[in-house]
């Protein structure tokens, strides 16, 4: 039965969910919502719970057994307390009865969000950079001749998007173009292919209890 | 300043033939309306719908439509009401009414047609895909060309095993409904089973926490399946956070002051892909990655020692799992795939020879 339910659930669901593709009828349509909008909601909720708890275990058990970096934990801690209490008192947008304001600073969960997640957020974004030259780097070293067909495309569309490449001759920038639109558009199709009929397989062995790896035990 | 003399002097031609109807394949509340275009259409700033629902008191409805159209869909209709329509040409304050279109009512379709062709495809593509599975139920072996990725997992765990360090399982930044997770959640078992009969510590930090409770699940199951459930670690897989870049700051994090012996980066990746795999190379630990996202494929490929293309991650756990049903599954879909290259040959073969006028084959 521990494994029976969750398969004829599945089964249920995985059938339920491809119906409202082919019937447009707002009875069915709203049922899907209904699901997809409400039910999995209440379902993120409760697993964003056990989440946290999740989050706050694993670092109170970090600072409990003084393990490396334990300091931080406590960072993580303290910060997950204030900005709770902020935002279960402030509101988001200081709206709330606890004051989120001295005078110009403001540490409602906007604020906070926008001075400090999105800034933070942006500079592992800028780190990116720095980890594309590496990565080209290491991707560019003529060691096999795949690596150097590699090397000698990327040097094409390198220079054919400058404007040196205009000026060394005309008929570079198209031939970037090219590169960019037909080989390389051919071999991203390629995979696409691959892609859509590998998870139209992988959903029908789910819905249909093949593939029951997700179960943990396997058989 | 003479095309308005002109008009003044001779009245805009009226758009004719005007027909209202249900719009076919939808969820109701939707009339479409279509009509011939004026005989002045070159000249107009547009045209105007107007909507009674008695035949003499017309609202406009929505915004002018350019010239050169010929129909719109009217979204905001009552299912069952009768509505009347005309258009108008407009050029400038002048404006010419069409005639009155026949009545039409809308309502909403229990089937929409136009997706019948995709569930065929489907239907068909399945079709083939469950033959091979019935094929492989009934005891016929089939042959599963090597993916090297895979094949190191082995190798992958006893090196982690031998080093005395863990091994690193991060999903990425997909949901439970994008099929990229499921397939890594379908690995993730494979993978747990692995370190549990090695007694290999596994981190698994999350992005989402409906993946997580899943996760969490499943690795649970398989250290229990192995006769291992003792050497669960209910921390070894946790929530971390559903910031993108907070993520991959934290399992970089993780990535430099754990140093596990190998990475799997398997899931739904995005703009993060490059930052973990580059950190995790910088360790020196092997890193086996995988993704259907086309755009982050060349990064792993790149960063790491072995990449999972595509639809390899779909293949993945029948692969480990050595399961015949799974791996007539596959088997399946390499004969779907084969269907549709031919068709695609085919239908080139076809497209070239149209180019040919002396063939005049195809006109």
């Amino acid at each position: 039965m521990k494994r029976t339910l969750p398969l004829i659930l599945v089964l249920i669901c995985g059938v339920l969910g491809i119906i409202p593709f082919l019937i447009p009828h707002p009875i069915v349509q709203t049922t899907d919502g209904f699901f997809r909008d409400i039910v999995l909601r209440i379902i993120g909720a409760f697993a964003l719970v056990l989440g946290l708890g999740s989050l706050l275990r694993v670092h109170y058990d970090k600072i409990k057994r003084r393990q490396n970096n334990w300091e931080y934990s406590w960072v993580l801690i303290i910060t997950f307390i204030v900005v709770s209490i902020i935002g279960l008192f402030g509101g988001t947008q200081g709206t709330g009865p606890l004051p989120t304001r001295i005078g110009t600073f403001a540490f409602d969960i906007q604020s906070l969000y926008l001075n400090i997640e999105v800034p933070l957020g942006s500079t592992m974004f800028a780190l990116l950079a720095f980890l594309m030259a590496s990565a080209a780097y290491r991707a560019f070293r003529a060691r096999s001749t795949e690596a150097s067909l590699l090397l000698v495309a990327a040097f094409f569309v390198m220079i054919g998007i400058l404007p040196l490449g205009d000026r060394i001759s005309h008929q570079l920038p198209s031939f970037a173009q090219w590169i960019m639109d037909v080989p390389n558009v051919a071999g991203q199709r390629g995979i696409q292919f691959g892609v859509v009929l590998g998870m139209l397989t992988t959903a029908l062995k789910i819905i249909l209890g093949i593939e029951r790896s997700w179960l943990g035990g396997g058989e | 300043m003479a095309t308005i003399l002109l008009l003044g002097i001779f009245a805009l031609a009226p758009p004719t033939a005007v027909r209202a109807f249900d719009t076919p394949d939808d969820g109701g509340s939707q009339i479409t309306v279509d009509w011939q275009l004026s005989k002045d259409d070159a000249i107009l700033d547009g045209y105007e719908l107007y909507r009674s629902e008695n035949e003499t008191d017309f609202e406009k409805i929505g915004f002018m439509i350019g010239r050169g159209r010929n129909n719109i869909v009217d979204e905001q209709t009552q299912d069952g009401k009768k509505y009347y329509y005309k258009v108008a040409a407009v050029k400038d304050t002048v404006k010419s009414y069409s005639d009155l279109s026949a009545p039409a009512k809308s309502s909403p379709q229990w089937i929409n047609r136009r997706k019948i062709n995709i569930i065929v495809t489907l239907i068909f593509l399945g079709g083939i895909i469950l033959y091979f599975i019935y094929q492989a139920r009934k005891g016929k072996e089939f042959f599963i060309r090597k993916i090297a990725g895979l094949q190191a997992i082995d190798e992958a765990v006893g090196r982690a095993t031998e080093m005395g360090r863990p091994i690193l399982y991060c999903p990425g930044i997909g949901y439970i409904e994008d099929i990229a997770t499921i397939a890594s959640l379908n690995i993730i078992g494979e993978v747990a089973k692995k370190c549990a009969r090695y007694n290999t510590k596994f981190i698994n930090p999350h992005f989402d926490p409906i993946v997580y409770t899943v996760a969490r699940e499943i690795v649970k199951e398989s250290y229990s399946a192995v006769g291992r459930p003792d050497a669960f670690d209910p921390d070894s897989v946790y929530y971390v956070t559903d910031s993108q870049f907070a993520y991959a700051a934290a399992v970089d994090g993780i990535m430099v002051r754990e140093k596990p012996a190998t990475n799997f980066l398997i899931g739904w990746f995005r703009a993060e892909s490059l930052i973990l795999a580059e950190t995790g190379a910088s360790t020196g630990a092997i890193q086996i990655a995988g993704t259907d996202q086309v755009s982050q494929l060349p990064f792993f490929v790149t960063a790491c020692d072995f990449t999972l293309i595509g639809e390899e991650i779909y293949a993945a756990s029948a692969y480990i799992s050595k399961n015949p049903m799974l791996l007539g599954g596959i088997k399946g879909e390499d004969s779907a795939k084969f269907i549709i290259i031919a068709l695609l040959i085919v239908a080139s073969l076809f497209g070239l020879l149209s180019k040919f006028p002396i063939l005049n084959l195809f006109d």
